[in-house]
């Protein structure tokens, strides 16, 4: 009996420190990183080219890469990561929770998971659009023919919504098949349990590759949504959107400013004062965001800038090959476009 | 406390303060009241933490989501639903899709596991065997795998719908689903239903009737023939004469698939079999030992009495195995209705799939949204635990 008093005892002095504690959670990541030695960083279960472990065991992708730019930044080196891959389901509860410092993983930026869910999305990385993508046999050319068919998607995503949005919006009767994780929505739809499959065209022309032979499944021309697609963080902590937000943002602007993962020594010695800035070489704007003065220089010397990440990764470099489009730079003809740096 | 007329007991004049702290029944209570109190309060610390934590994070919390429109489709729905109803309709309706997965899947697994159980005991070696190889096997796969199992599998081996598998009574299988036509009732419906109730009615007085005759008299009168007569009959003649209010939508070919008719899709096949296979390995036990658990003599003075083999199970042997059975069978059914959980893995659209999966994610309000599942689960196994607590009442042994 005296014991269990005991016990009682403790469990209440317990609890009153963790309610303490809880209450006084004010901590900066970009410490609670620096301290573990380690960005924990969430990622896709396995989307090649965004994000997926290659033969080595080596996680691999354009989402990776903020992942690692990120790390670069603040480590100097590219290797202090513990990748979490993350279904669609679980993701946020995990940025929410702290499992995670940060997600890069083909996530849309909506009102919603900007706002109410606690969440801060801090750039774009890839512009996307939802699509389908269905067996060629059926000989279907338009995703306006789809009247009847059964559609298979992933629960948690975006994709899920706009999907009823535009059958609704077309008049057009479907019949949607919902899976919780991607392989069975693979198997579902290789069984021939779905006419479509449908999920933002990039991953599409991921999973496309995965599926066999890939001539055998088109993906339909309509884009039937805006998905644009960046890294997220908890609201609340100013310092760590801000990192990341300029991680990605040093990308874009070095590969405006043409500094490369080969050339960037030499460009130390540039004397435009953009890329002196980039670099760390004039101005504090490290320590604006808590870094190093050489945080950017880190990040292209390790990494590379954003075109360069984005052709070894899925573009023409890669077994994906998607053309730049919408995610060529502003002066290009495309949408990436970042705040300078002064 | 002393009163004239009561002599006081001994133990009451000499009570002081540390006769009541030695009393164990005082001690008792006051512990009792601090621990309630403790329990209260460490829920509401962890309730105050919660929303405390939540609007620091800026997280949206409270209820009032389960009103906005859930926007989503969802493809098996027992009451009329669009995507432009609520989230609280959404919920309704992954609700239902439970139950029902549960209650057919409880209603199957009972009999097959019932079958199972008898013949595991069988004499027949051949018969006895296979039970217990089905037993054996499927009592040591998990869940999980053996819904993939079945799903893929029934998956692969359906045809598509361009060629689909005709069956009788223009009904249609493929990858999408078992199709029927679908019954269309029109004006004096009524009339039928009428004709149904009164036949049904008729039949349960038939068999109060018999069995009064039976308990008297020792006489069991067949009532075979005119119960048929009464449960088809009246009903055919009230159908009838409301003019056979009744049409069919029969399923035709679509261009992706057949359109119209009712449809049972494959995921609610698989995860029922799934379910019920799966469960019925479990009863199978019960029931085995249930069975063995009544004496040997029951039996053989059954037999002596000149009951078949039929009657001594039906009549001596399974109502005393009842007593042994029921408690475990309820946590099996249990189990079942919990282990329906496990549907969002093969598309099922049950409640975990539709509230706790898609709803969650549209509102992110994990919180709210898993404390409701959560409450849903423990409402239907309490209700369920209730309701075999009943009925294990009535079956149990009237002791004199
Ligand atoms: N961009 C959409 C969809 C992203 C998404 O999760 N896509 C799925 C379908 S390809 C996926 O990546 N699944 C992989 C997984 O969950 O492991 C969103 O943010 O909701």
């Amino acid at each position: 009996m005296r014991y269990w008093v005991a016990g009682c005892l403790a469990l209440l002095t317990a609890m009153s420190q963790l309610a303490g504690q809880a209450g006084a959670q004010t901590t900066s990541t970009l410490d609670t990183v620096k301290a573990r030695g380690q960005l924990q960083c969430g990622v896709n279960t396995g989307l090649a080219g965004f994000s997926a472990p290659d033969d080595a065991g080596t996680w691999k992708g354009l989402d990776v890469d903020v992942c690692r730019a990120i790390s670069a930044a603040i480590f100097k080196d590219t290797s202090k990561i513990k990748f979490v891959p993350l279904t669609a389901k679980e993701r946020f509860t995990a940025l929410q929770s702290g499992e995670i410092d940060v997600l890069s993983r083909n996530t849309t930026w909506t009102m919603s998971r900007d706002t109410a869910a606690g969440l801060s999305f801090a750039g774009i990385n890839y512009y996307d659009g939802q699509g389908f993508m269905v067996k060629k046999s059926l000989d279907v050319v338009s995703a306006k023919e789809l009247s009847g068919a059964s559609i298979c998607v992933q629960t948690g995503t975006t994709t899920e919504l706009n999907l009823a949005d535009y059958f609704r919006s077309n008049k057009i009767e479907y019949d949607p098949v919902v899976f919780e994780k991607l392989p069975e929505v693979l198997a579902a739809y290789n069984a021939g349990r779905c006419d479509a499959f449908t999920t933002d065209v990039s991953q599409l022309y991921s999973i496309r590759l995965t599926l066999g032979n890939a001539a055998d499944h088109i993906v339909l021309p309509e884009i039937i949504s805006k998905e644009p697609l960046g890294p997220v963080v908890r609201q609340g902590d100013a310092q760590w959107g801000n990192i990341v937000r300029w991680t990605l943002n040093a990308m874009i602007n070095a590969e405006e400013l043409a500094v490369t993962q080969a050339n960037v020594d030499q460009m130390k010695n540039s004397k435009n004062p953009e890329i002196r800035r980039l670099l760390g070489l004039e101005g504090e704007y490290g320590k604006a965001v808590g870094l190093d003065a050489d945080w950017a220089y880190q990040i292209l010397k390790l990494v590379g800038n954003y075109g360069e990440s984005f052709d070894r990764n899925v573009g023409a470099g890669s077994p994906l090959g998607i053309a730049r489009g919408q995610n060529a730079l502003w002066k290009d003809g495309g949408l990436q476009y970042a705040p300078p740096i002064r | 406390m002393k009163g004239p007329s009561k002599p006081p007991s001994p133990a009451k004049v000499s009570r002081s303060l540390s006769d009541y702290v030695y009393d164990p029944k005082t001690r008792g209570l006051v512990l009792q009241a601090l621990v309630a109190l403790l329990l209260v309060w460490f829920v509401g610390s962890i309730i105050e933490n919660t929303i405390r934590n939540l609007e620091a994070q800026g997280i949206a919390s409270g209820f009032d989501f389960l009103d906005n429109t859930a926007g989503f489709d969802i493809s098996q729905t027992l009451i009329a639903y669009t995507n432009t109803m609520t989230y609280a309709r959404a919920f309704l309706v992954g609700l239902l899709n439970t139950l029902l997965v549960a209650v057919v899947g409880i209603f199957l697994a009972t009999i097959v596991g019932f079958g199972i159980g008898i013949a595991r005991l069988s004499g027949n070696w051949l018969v006895a065997t296979l039970a217990s190889v089905y037993i054996e096997t499927l009592r040591n796969i998990p869940p999980l795998l053996m819904l993939f199992a079945v799903y893929f599998g029934v998956l692969k081996t359906l045809p598509s719908p361009r060629d689909s598998l005709e069956l009788p009574l223009s009904s249609y299988l493929n990858t999408r689903g078992l199709y029927f036509p679908a019954p269309i009732w029109g004006d004096g419906t009524w009339l039928f239903l009428l004709g149904l109730v009164a036949g049904l009615g008729g039949v349960v007085l038939l068999y109060f009737r018999a069995r009064r005759k039976f308990i008297l008299t020792g006489q069991a009168p067949s009532v075979a023939v005119p119960a048929a007569g009464l449960i088809i009959g009246l009903p055919l003649v009230a159908f009838v004469a409301a003019g056979s209010p009744l049409a069919f939508e029969y399923p035709v070919a679509g261009r992706f698939n057949l359109k119209g008719g009712l449809v049972v899709q494959p995921e609610f096949i698989a995860l029922l079999a799934g379910l019920t296979l799966y469960t019925a390995a479990f009863i199978a036990e019960i029931v085995r030992s249930g069975i063995l658990a009544v004496h040997k003599g029951q039996r053989e003075a059954a037999a002596a009495l000149g009951l078949h083999q039929g009657q001594i199970m039906r009549l001596v042997v399974i109502p005393q195995a009842l007593r042994v059975i029921i408690p475990p069978l309820t946590n099996q059914y249990l189990n079942l209705t919990k282990n329906s959980s496990l549907a969002v893995a093969i598309g099922y659209p049950d409640l975990v799939s539709v509230f706790a999966g898609t709803v969650l994610n549209q509102t992110n309000q994990a919180v709210e949204v898993i404390l409701i599942t959560m409450s849903v689960y423990l409402l239907l196994s309490l209700l369920t635990s209730l309701f075999m607590n009943w009925f294990n009442a009535r079956v149990a042994l009237v002791e004199r």
